[in-house]
């Protein structure tokens, strides 16, 4: 990847850069779920996509307010940087806060805590989805915007921009609708309700120059920073309440970053002194491994781990 | 800082036609393993399912392109794929459209928003019956640049006959269906010739640009129209008395500009109202503007206190995207109550005359009543076969169907005919009782 630095200077051909092209088709997007939709609700989760759609709903819709509130899946293994700052930022934008919790999940014994203190590598990723869906359920939302793009993941590449999902919040791919120009239908079945990704078409790397572009403040674990660090199958985690080195284990101290933002459990650091956004952005361009492949431990269980966690309801 | 430095990258949406036969996924292997975006990761899982797959050897790129673990336990494509790469100066979605079932719903799908088009022809075969039908519908999607890839010429020897009498048969189809610009581009996917690279194998004969040096520079900016304003209105800004008071009297119209050239101080009307105004603001969060064009996403504001609301269009008050003929003060010329399209049927019930649709256009939806099916074409031979209507004997459209219909919709449409824009020309069907998207409209 080639890394061009960023305006708004205009193509020679007098049409739209592509950032501004992705953006405007992401405005659009959001702004037909808000006409079309009746209880729409934006997941953020902290990490640096769900920060870019933060951005865009105040592109799409101020000075009027959010017309959804925001919703935060809380495993309870969450950087405590990223909950900071996901704190400062709702304030900031004086919208309104959902924080759903998997351990209030876990306490209603609708499901087993997947993580074991015991077990290393354990992790209540698979939990989350059980609370995301009691969340959509409880305050019957119909429209759950996320920050997937297609080029995350091969599952993902194939997935709709509305992405519908049945009553368990499964994804069909066999049984998808049509999008065809930027004519999204937006009507549900009963029991069904959509997951819709503005930015489908984004690539990691068009998300980081547009976090540069617009001047995002993003949480501090994006920048290289010292931690305490175990290696495990050829990841870097974090040393925290819930990652305790294992015997054998040795911990280090080193200069990290981290590329994704998921739980302490299961989201791996690489190693890197970029400590500005240029120095961020300049070692993603010359990145040779994709971010979920370095960096999340959940997508490197099998081939398929993606699409089998969406089939049973997955962001 | 970053601020400072400069980017002039766009955009360019391709579409791929062509089946597995072609080589089309080792073609798209090819494009993005040739432009490095194949990581590491990415490519030793493609590397270790070559080796399942056909042993120890070469590298399977086709396989960079399997999507679901369903596609990969059965060898088919189940959908319409996105696939994301960049040379820096321009970066690409390409959409990669199946070949075998519902070949032409997802050939619609993807053509729909293509600027270029890349069929595939196999060098063996020459142009065959399916390079016809995918050029017939990039052009009914108004795909203004098509490229041929002629695949598989290590297979006839780099053959300068062979590639000029395609290239000829080629031409001929794209002038009877108009399409503008064209290319023919001879390759190897497989050997890496004539698609990044020249590679080792390109005859001297060939001179002109490889597939990726031909994408990175066609012009498609000219290709929107940008001298008929429509300004679909998606959602209005109403900010509540309590938000401030300030934002007491605001009422912003939030929308993408579909055609034309927004300006502040241009004349409009409002459709389907006819109420007339004039541009006083063009709003972002980052400033006002003094123009947006098409695709821009803006907030409009107007001199006047008009009701305006979602579904309605805002479009200029003269005449002059009339072309010479005169246009009424209400512009009413630009509603429409009943109209003339073809519709791609995407549905699993046939469609027949008397059947009330719902109906999506720009930002508006309504109740359509299908009057008559006035033809299908035949993909095969691109005839049109008349319908019942019209002395024939077609009544009906199945899946996968193109024909010509005829429908009357309960709001009237403020539409211009596909033609002359993509965004106000086009629709969707959806289904009442399902809610499924069943067809795809271009308004004639």
């Amino acid at each position: 990847m080639t890394v061009t630095p960023l305006t708004r200077t205009s193509p020679p051909d007098g049409g739209l850069t592509k950032l501004d092209a992705l953006e405007a088709e992401a405005i659009h997007i959001m702004r037909e779920v808000a006409a079309e939709l009746e209880r729409p609700a934006l997941l953020f989760s902290g990490g640096k996509d769900s920060i870019v759609l933060l951005r865009l709903a105040e592109k799409a819709f101020r000075p009027g307010r959010f017309p959804f509130p925001l919703v935060h899946v809380d495993t309870g293994h969450n950087f405590p940087e990223v909950l900071e700052f996901r704190d400062r930022r709702v304030e900031e934008l004086g919208e309104r806060l959902i924080v759903a919790k998997v351990q209030d999940t876990i306490d209603a014994g609708r499901v087993a805590d997947g993580y074991d203190p015991a077990r290393p590598g354990s992790s209540r990723n698979q939990q989350q989805t059980q609370t995301l869906l009691d969340a959509i359920e409880e305050h019957r939302f119909d429209a759950c915007f996320g920050g997937a793009r297609r080029d995350e993941e091969r599952a993902r590449a194939k997935e709709r921009i509305f992405s519908f999902r049945d009553d368990f919040g499964g994804w069909d791919p066999k049984n998808q609708r049509p999008e065809l120009w930027n004519l999204y239908n937006g009507r549900l079945r009963q029991g069904e309700n959509v997951r819709v990704f503005p930015i489908s078409n984004w690539t990691e790397l068009d998300v980081w120059q547009y976090i540069a572009r617009e001047r995002l403040e993003l949480p501090p674990i994006y920048f290289a920073h010292e931690r305490d660090v175990v290696r495990r199958d050829g990841m870097l985690y974090a040393v925290s309440e819930f990652v305790r080195p294992q015997e054998g284990e040795a911990v280090e101290r080193l200069s990290v970053r981290y590329r994704t933002v998921g739980d302490l459990t299961i989201t791996g650091a690489v190693e890197s002194t970029a400590t500005s956004l240029d120095d961020v952005v300049a070692e993603i361009a010359a990145t040779r491994v994709t971010e979920r492949g370095e960096t999340r431990a959940d997508d490197r269980a099998s081939e398929a781990a993606m699409e089998d966690r969406k089939a049973q309801g997955y962001f | 800082m970053v601020d400072d430095a400069v980017t002039t990258a766009d955009l360019l949406r391709v579409a791929t036609a062509g089946s597995v036969d072609d080589g089309k996924s080792t073609l798209i292997g090819r494009l993005l393993y040739d432009t490095k975006q194949v990581l590491v990761d990415q490519l030793e899982q493609v590397e270790a399912a070559s080796v399942r797959r056909h042993g120890e050897g070469a590298v399977d790129l086709s396989l960079l392109t399997d999507g679901l673990r369903a596609e990969r336990e059965q060898g088919i494509t189940i959908d319409v794929a996105y696939r994301y790469f960049t040379t820096g100066d321009r970066s690409f979605v390409l959409a990669d459209t199946p070949g075998h079932v519902q070949y032409t719903r997802n050939m619609v799908t993807g053509a729909s928003t293509a600027d270029v088009v890349i069929v595939l022809i196999d060098a063996r075969q020459g142009v065959v019956e399916q390079t016809r039908r995918h050029s017939f519908i990039a052009s009914l999607l108004g795909v203004r640049h098509v490229t041929f890839a002629v695949n598989k010429m290590d297979l006839v020897d780099w053959s300068r006959e062979r590639y000029d009498e395609i290239a000829t048969e080629v031409a001929a189809i794209a002038a009877r269906l108009g399409i503008p610009d064209i290319h023919v581009i001879p390759i190897s996917a497989l050997h890496g010739a004539g698609v990044v690279e020249r590679g080792e194998q390109m005859p001297d004969w060939y001179g002109g640009p490889t597939l990726l040096e031909h994408l990175q520079t066609v012009e498609v900016a000219h290709d929107r129209n940008l001298t008929d304003l429509r300004f679909p209105v998606q959602w209005v800004i109403r900010p509540g008395e309590a938000d401030s008071d300030e934002l007491h009297d605001y009422r912003g119209y939030a929308g993408q500009v579909a055609g034309g050239v927004l300006r502040v101080g241009t004349e409009v009307v409002v459709l389907p109202s006819g109420r007339r105004s004039t541009i006083a603001r063009i709003e972002t969060l980052d400033g006002d503007l003094d123009e947006a064009r098409a695709p821009q996403s803006v907030t409009v504001h107007l001199a006047d206190d008009v009701d305006v609301s979602r579904g309605d269009v805002i479009v200029q008050a003269d005449g002059a995207d009339r072309h010479g003929e005169p246009a009424p003060e209400d512009r009413g010329d630009l509603v429409l109550r009943e109209l003339e399209a073809d519709v791609c049927w995407m549905g699993d019930r046939p469609l027949t005359a008397g059947q009330r649709l719902l109906l999506k256009h720009t930002t508006t939806t309504t109740v359509a009543r299908v009057d008559a099916i006035v033809d299908r074409i035949d993909l095969g031979t691109l005839e049109r076969e008349p319908g019942a209507g019209a002395g024939g004997d077609v009544t009906a459209l199945e899946l996968n169907d193109i024909g010509r219909v005829r429908l009357r919709v309960k709001r009237p449409l403020v539409a211009d005919p596909y033609d002359r824009d993509r965004q106000t020309g086009a629709f969707i069907l959806i289904d009442e009782g399902t809610n499924d998207t069943v067809g795809g409209g271009m308004i004639r």
